[in-house]
Parts: structure tokens; sequence; C-alpha cells
């Protein structure tokens, strides 16, 4: 017998709301599937089962704060019989904090500017969907809705593929007289901070954490990115726009192969001891409109050619702006590329996201003055800089890196 | 399709990519990323869009005349 529990999704995660279920007892679950929704600081996350099984029981309601580590569901193993003292056993553990118990930082939020970015649907490769057949609704609309008191399943959405938006959520308020709202929601009606607040929180106490653990060095390299935008250019011009690869999917698989080739790079750190990883979980940061920053993982990207790793970012990107990243994605990341773009600083001395050992900061290209041979070009150049934890690494280790790096970004049909 | 047809037809486009963006406070010169603030694969989803609603296939080197809604206007009237 399993208890699916309330996972940690960052090292800084103290509590998770209960926004969906998607299943049911007696359903069949696999390790890895999605069974239920979770709304965190950083936006609602799925979270996956890793126990395979059959859902005998789901002890946490909708709409619950809980602790990590507080229980969810009793999943059973194949064959396994019902037990008989379980409901007891774990709804004593299952009682809900209240507010008063949970730091400032785990609170509740009103819907605020940043909410805007979960409703949106742009050219999504994966749609948002409801597995459990509950109406498709986006956390700022849910949220609004049981601040309402409104049934969702009432509520025609505008969305991709009919999903609810917060603005259908508003609409129908003006329709529909509201419920009587249960205790559990009203209980979130005095509380004052943002989503954006809360991820503010959240980023800050995470990289509060690396900068006191870790002791960070940095090593940085110009390299000629001249190779890279031609290939590019050329690749793209036979594509339709669907099939495009962005620069950022080179850097990604550039850092990728690197990692794979510096052990003390790609891994993790924890209680003392640095764990390295043979597969690459490549962390991508996202910055969201509006304001904060996300930086889910492609999961086993070392496996993944360079098409396939533009359609895994476009993938995580769309995702991450819709609010709907798995915790698998937010937990398992061994490495992160955080690029700024096409315009702006040349670099950027990053700040590693615990467990993690290393960041690669991309800077935005920049035209300059190149010695090819003997003489000097204007080239397409980048600086990468490798925020590297000193607890792990040496410089030696850190340099081979950006040698890798730089290697794989002058042959780019080699990604 | 009028020339107010096709801007009303990308700001839904753009809003869709960006959905914090008011349509109606667009300026006809807004940069979509220097003013709108959208990045590199904004843009691209913005053209896959727009190849999708338009069946323009507006190649890389045409993005900057898509980088306005009076530029878009203008260029998608002439492509369509």
């Amino acid at each position: 017998m399993g208890v699916f529990a309330m996972p940690s999704l960052g090292s800084d995660m103290e509590a998770g709301t209960l926004i969906e279920w998607l299943v049911k007892p007696g359903d069949t679950v696999k390790r890895g599937d999605v069974v239920a929704v979770v709304e965190t600081q950083k936006g609602a996350i799925e979270i996956e089962t890793f126990e395979a099984g059959r859902v005998h029981q789901l002890q946490a309601k909708l709409g619950q704060k809980l602790p990590v580590g507080a229980p969810l569901a009793v999943i059973l193993a194949e064959g396994e019989d019902a037990p008989t003292e379980t409901a007891g056993l774990v709804l004593e553990k299952a009682v809900p904090v209240s507010e008063s118990e949970l730091p400032a930082a785990v609170s509740v939020a009103e819907p605020a500017p940043l909410v805007r970015q979960f409703h949106t649907a742009p050219i999504p490769t994966s749609p948002v969907v409801s597995r459990s057949g509950d109406p498709v609704a986006s956390p700022a609309a849910r949220k609004r809705a049981a601040e309402l008191g409104l049934d969702l399943s009432t509520i025609q959405g505008s969305g991709l593929g009919g999903a609810i938006q917060l603005a259908d959520v508003e609409n129908a308020a003006t329709k529909a007289p509201a419920l009587p709202l249960p205790a559990s929601v009203t209980e979130k009606a005095d509380v004052t901070s943002s989503p954006a607040d809360e991820m503010r929180r959240a980023i800050a106490a995470a990289m509060a954490r690396s900068k006191r653990e870790i002791p960070h060095f940095y090593v940085n390299q110009t390299i000629d990115l001249s190779p890279a935008s031609q290939w590019l250019e050329a690749t793209n011009a036979d594509r339709d726009p669907g099939n495009r690869i962005l620069m950022g999917a080179l850097f990604v698989r550039a850092s990728v192969l690197a990692a794979g080739s510096a052990p003390t790079i790609n891994g993790h750190y924890e209680n003392d001891t640095f764990i390295p990883s043979t597969p690459v979980h490549a962390g991508i940061a996202v910055a969201l409109r509006g304001g904060g920053l996300v930086a889910p993982a492609i999961v086993d990207a070392d496996e993944l050619t360079l098409d396939e790793t533009m359609s895994a970012m476009r993938d995580l990107v769309t995702r991450a702006r819709a609010g709907r990243l798995r915790g698998s994605e937010m937990t398992k990341g061994t490495i992160t590329i955080s690029a700024l773009g096409e315009t702006g600083a040349e670099a950027m001395s990053g700040v590693i996201f615990p467990p993690q050992v290393a960041l690669v900061g991309i800077g935005a290209p920049q035209r300059r003055p190149w010695v090819v041979g003997t003489s000097v070009e204007p080239r397409n150049t980048v600086t990468i800089t490798l925020s590297v934890d000193h607890r792990v690494c040496d410089g030696r280790q850190a340099a081979r890196f950006l040698a890798k790096f730089e290697t794989s970004m002058q042959s780019p049909e080699a990604l | 399709m009028s020339p107010n047809d096709i801007r009303t037809a990308f700001l839904e486009e753009l809003v869709k990519v960006a959905p914090d963006i008011e349509p109606d406070a667009v300026g006809d010169d807004d940069h979509i990323q220097e003013d709108l603030e959208l990045d590199s694969m904004d843009v691209l989803n913005l053209v896959t869009a727009l190849h999708g609603r338009f069946g323009v296939d507006i190649p890389e080197r045409d993005y900057p005349q898509i980088a306005t809604p009076a530029l878009a206007v203008t260029y998608l009237a002439k492509a369509g």
C-alpha cells in the first residue's frame, strides 16, 4: 500500500492547495501518471504518482491546503486487499493546516496581474486538458469561481478547447446568484498578497538560500556565433513557422552535451554530498509576462535531438505560462540554462537553483570585432557564463564545460 | 480582407500569445518586442498563428515587416 502524499515541488515549498483530482477510487494508475493538480507559489503544478496500482481512497478534499508530506490518497498495489484501518489512520494526519500555522509565504492569494499568465493559450503543442472530465479551467478562473461560489460546470468557457478563463467566470458572476460559500473558501477571502507577490517570495527564498549555502564561482567565455547563426538561417528558410528552431534551442542542446561530458556539473547536492546524474534534465529559466520566473526541466534532454529539444522547449514555455507544469519538471532539473534573449546585456552571472550545482547564463548576442586568422572581422558573438558550486567542482572542469559548449556551437549541424 | 479586418485579426493572435496585452491599448506603431515585450518564442508563436490564419509563410528575414500592427497590416495585405 502506498500513501500518495503532498510532494515538495521545490526546496522552499511548505504547503500546497489541492485544486483538482484527475483520478477517482477504483482507477488504475501507473508510475508517472498525473493524478492531481496542486496550486503552489509558482502556479498550478500537475502531480504524478510514483506508485503503480489502484486508487483506493482519496483523502484530501479540493481546496484543502496541506503541508508537504500530508497524505492525499491511498494507492494499493496490484492484488492488494483494502486495508481496514487506513481511513482513520490517514485522515488523522490529513487535517489541513490552518492559515495561522503557516508562514506568510504560503497563504492563499487573490488573483492579480500575474494571473493573466494562467489563461494564456498560445499555440499549444499539447493542449491543456482535464483528464478527469471536469471542466477545463485556468487556475485563476478556478480560484475566482471558488471565491464567488460558482460551479465551474455551469460556466461556458471561451478559451482554447472551451477552457474556462477568468473573464468567463467574471461574466458568469454577473448573471448567476452566488451559492453559499463552503467554509474552506471563505477563509481565503481576507488574504491580501497577490500571486505575483507569492512568486516573488518563492524566488527570494530559493535565491537567498542559494547564495547563503552555495559558494559560487564563475567562468565565462565569448564565442563566435556566426556558424550557428548562418546554419540556423539556412535551416529555417526551408521550414514552416511551426517547425522553425530558435537559437535558444541550440544553446540548450550545447549545454546538455557539455553537461553530459562534465560529471561534476550535472546533478544534485544534498546532505553534504554531491549526487551526479547520468541523464541530463535541462532546467529552462522561463520569464513569465507580468513578472516572475520558473525553471522547469526538460526531462532526459540528453536523449533528444535538436528538433525534439525545440519542441520540448515550446511545450514547456507554453505550459509554464498556462500554469500546467508537472511536479517532476519542477524538481528533476540537474542543471539550468538561462538566456537573456535576443537583445540586451552581453553577459549574466546567474544564481544556481538548489539543489543543482551549476547554471549556464547566456548573454544577448553582440556584434563584435573577431580575429579570424590574421584579420579582424565583424562577427556575431555571445558570452556564456557558467556559475558553479565550488563545493563540488573546480575551475578546470568548469572551463572544460565551456570548451565543449563552444566546440558544439561551431558545428551546429551536429547538434 | 479590409485593412481593418487584418488589424483586428493580427491583434487577436497577438493577444492569444500574450493575454496580458489589452488590444485597445496597442498603438499602430507599437513594436511587438521593444514596446510589447514579446520574446523570441512569443514571436515564433505569433508567426505560426499568422501562418495558420492567413496562409502566409512569413520567412525569418521578413519578421521586421510584422514588427508593428501598421507594418503587419501592409505586409499581410500584400502577401494575402
